[in-house]
């Protein structure tokens, strides 16, 4: 499912070079539950912007469910995002005084999807995440979970390859985030494929393998009991 | 994304600031609301002064004495005595004149007009029976000048509308009264039919008499003020300009035109003349409508440059879930379109409101020209284009994760 092959990543800003990722390599399998752990600066948010096509390594080979992401254009890694990967974000990101149901409907219509399928598809992911009753509801009428479990839904509706989660529960309260927690939990159940980045080590509980990194290397790689 | 969606999309979005679309949409109001308006009201105003010039006759040739000089003192023009009786009748009789149909001597002078206590000052025309067809005068009761009039140094008045309102009051039938002009009593034997006009050029606001009766009884004068000419055609005014301007020229013994001490003006000049000072006008205006929409243009680009930093973690999200850079390119020009295009119908109704409010209180013609109109909006859609285009550009280049990250 996941290939990642000797990736590294460089910036450089002036004559400084600084080295986030080095030759890192690791493969995730289709329905697996993985959590990536390290402090802040350990090359974790640069490794889930490099698995989620938001950027390119500077070199190594990174395959996704078949495509090689690597070598991509542009419009071709907006596809790639569109088709193979639901994003959750730490700051949910949806989209202000918006209903969550055209939230939920947005990476459909970038895929083309006609109208009226947009619709049904939103409406069961959102029943899904247990907010049948606020699909009217804008973002800024919904509590951070609820804004969350928005945010799932709409990672779930182009029925994506992997979601990939980046502190999913970093800005929600903590009876809010067992709630959330339990939504991966049961779509792992049902085979999705995860992964989530955090750096709290009783949410990467939830996941079933956990791979640590600290400074742009894997320090460890294990399975959680 | 197919592009029904994505103007749903961006209606959704302007609708959601409406504060901040629609002070957009005011600038681009106001460029085409003015453009519209002036541009109409001067094209109102050159049909005004069109219609006027029109009304006097037409085939109109009139000749002016020119300017009164004594020495090297320059008078006004038309201030001279040169022009006489005998030069009107040589044109009427002088066989090397072929393409005159009517001559009408002219002598006019503004003079108090009383009438028991009611008095007015009102321009004074002493003219031939021949003058109401040149200048297409009609009477709506009484008579005209007649020749025995002329003949027998009647009189006799027949006055305009507006003297006769001023005069006997409104609606009042002033004919058989007499009225009282520089000391000689005048019988009115009829009033014009109103013809329109306003200030000096009031053609409702006149009394005209016999020529002889002006020139002999009323003021002693022995010459003309004008003379009106009517030509037997449209196709011969030329000719006629140079029959007549060679007769007189001969008569009052001068070989170099330019040296003459009369004028000859066609109706053709004189509409010629006005409609390059209107041109000239209305171009002005357009011209600084166009400014106003310039600047309602920058101000579309403004709004959508704040836009495009204020939405970059919007941008960068939509760019995650997908978006392609020239999704975001389209999204960012259908907004600026949509702007402009709204302005612009809204700035059309208001344009078009405008001007028929002024033209109605300015009492023009109301006019709506269709090219002012599709050129507004046309160059309101371009410039949705135009001042779109830069920040859209803008938008489509930030990248997903820089723009996610933006606080």
């Amino acid at each position: 499912m996941i290939t990642v092959s000797h990736i590294s990543k460089l910036y450089k800003t002036g004559d400084i070079e600084t080295v986030a990722l080095s030759d890192v390599s690791f493969e995730i399998k289709k329905g697996e539950f993985v959590a990536i752990m390290g402090p802040s600066g350990s090359g974790k948010s640069t490794l889930m912007h490099i698995l989620g096509a938001l950027d390119q390594p500077t070199s190594g080979e990174y395959n996704l469910d078949g495509e090689s992401i690597s070598k991509a254009n542009d419009d071709e890694l907006a596809d790639i995002r569109n088709k193979k990967i639901g994003f959750i974000f730490q700051a949910f990101n949806l989209l202000p005084r918006t209903s969550a149901l055209k939230n939920v409907m947005l990476p459909m219509a970038y895929a083309g999807i006609p109208e009226s399928e947009r619709l049904v598809r939103a409406k069961k992911y959102l029943e899904m995440v247990g907010l049948g009753n606020r699909m009217d509801h804008t973002s800024n009428q919904l509590s951070g979970g609820q804004q969350q479990r928005v945010a799932i839904a709409r990672g779930l509706v182009m029925d994506p390859a992997i979601l990939l989660a980046d502190e999913p529960t970093g800005n929600i309260a903590s009876n809010q985030a067992a709630e959330v927690m339990d939504i991966f939990t049961k779509l792992h159940e049902k085979g999705h494929t995860i992964v989530m980045i955090t750096h709290e080590p009783d949410i990467a509980e939830y996941a079933k393998r956990v791979i640590t990194i600290r400074d742009g290397k894997i320090l460890e790689d294990k399975k959680n009991k | 994304m197919d592009i029904k969606a994505l103007i749903i999309e961006c209606f959704g979005t302007l609708t959601i600031n409406k504060m901040r679309t629609g002070l957009a949409i005011l600038g681009i109001v106001i460029g085409i609301g003015s453009v519209i308006a002036l541009i109409s009201l001067g094209q109102a105003s050159q049909q005004a002064i069109t219609n006027q010039i029109e009304s006097l006759g037409s085939n109109l040739l009139t000749v002016q004495p020119g300017a009164q000089n004594s020495g090297a003192v320059r008078g006004a023009a038309g201030g001279a005595q040169t022009l006489t009786l005998d030069d009107a009748k040589a044109i009427m009789s002088s066989s090397k004149i072929t393409t005159i149909k009517s001559v009408s001597p002219e002598f006019s002078k503004r003079s108090q007009v009383t009438y028991g206590r009611n008095n007015t000052n009102t321009q004074i025309i002493g003219v031939y029976p021949a003058y109401a067809e040149i200048r297409k005068i009609t009477v709506s009761s009484g008579v005209f000048i007649t020749e025995r009039d002329e003949a027998a140094m009647s009189k006799v008045a027949v006055i305009g509308p507006q003297v006769v309102a001023d005069l006997f009051g409104e609606g009042a039938n002033p004919i058989g009264q007499s009225i009282r002009v520089n000391g000689q009593s005048l019988k009115v034997i009829g009033v014009t039919t109103a013809k329109g006009g306003s200030g000096f050029n009031n053609q409702d606001d006149v009394i005209y008499v016999p020529l002889s009766t002006a020139q002999k009884q009323m003021f002693g004068a022995d010459y003309l003020s004008s003379i009106s000419l009517e030509a037997k055609s449209q196709d011969v005014m030329v000719a006629a300009q140079n029959e007549v301007g060679y007769l007189l020229l001969a008569r009052h013994k001068f070989t170099d035109p330019t040296q003459a001490d009369f004028s000859i003006m066609s109706q053709n000049d004189i509409l010629n003349t006005a409609s390059q000072v209107t041109g000239t006008f209305t171009t002005l205006l357009g011209g600084i409508a166009a400014i106003s929409l310039l600047v309602g243009g920058i101000g579309i680009m403004n709004i959508m440059l704040v836009t495009v930093t204020e939405r970059t973690r919007e941008i960068g999200l939509r760019k995650a879930l997908g978006a392609k850079r020239k999704v975001i390119i389209y999204q960012f020009l259908i907004e600026a379109i949509i702007l402009t295009l709204t302005g612009g119908i809204i700035g059309m109704l208001l344009g078009i409101g405008i001007s028929f409010v002024l033209s109605s209180i300015m009492g023009l013609p109301f006019t709506i020209s269709p090219p002012s109109i599709a050129l507004a909006m046309g160059v309101s859609g371009v410039i949705g284009v135009l001042f779109g285009w830069y920040p859209a550009q803008k938008a489509a280049k930030l990248q997903p994760i820089e723009a996610l990250r933006y606080e």
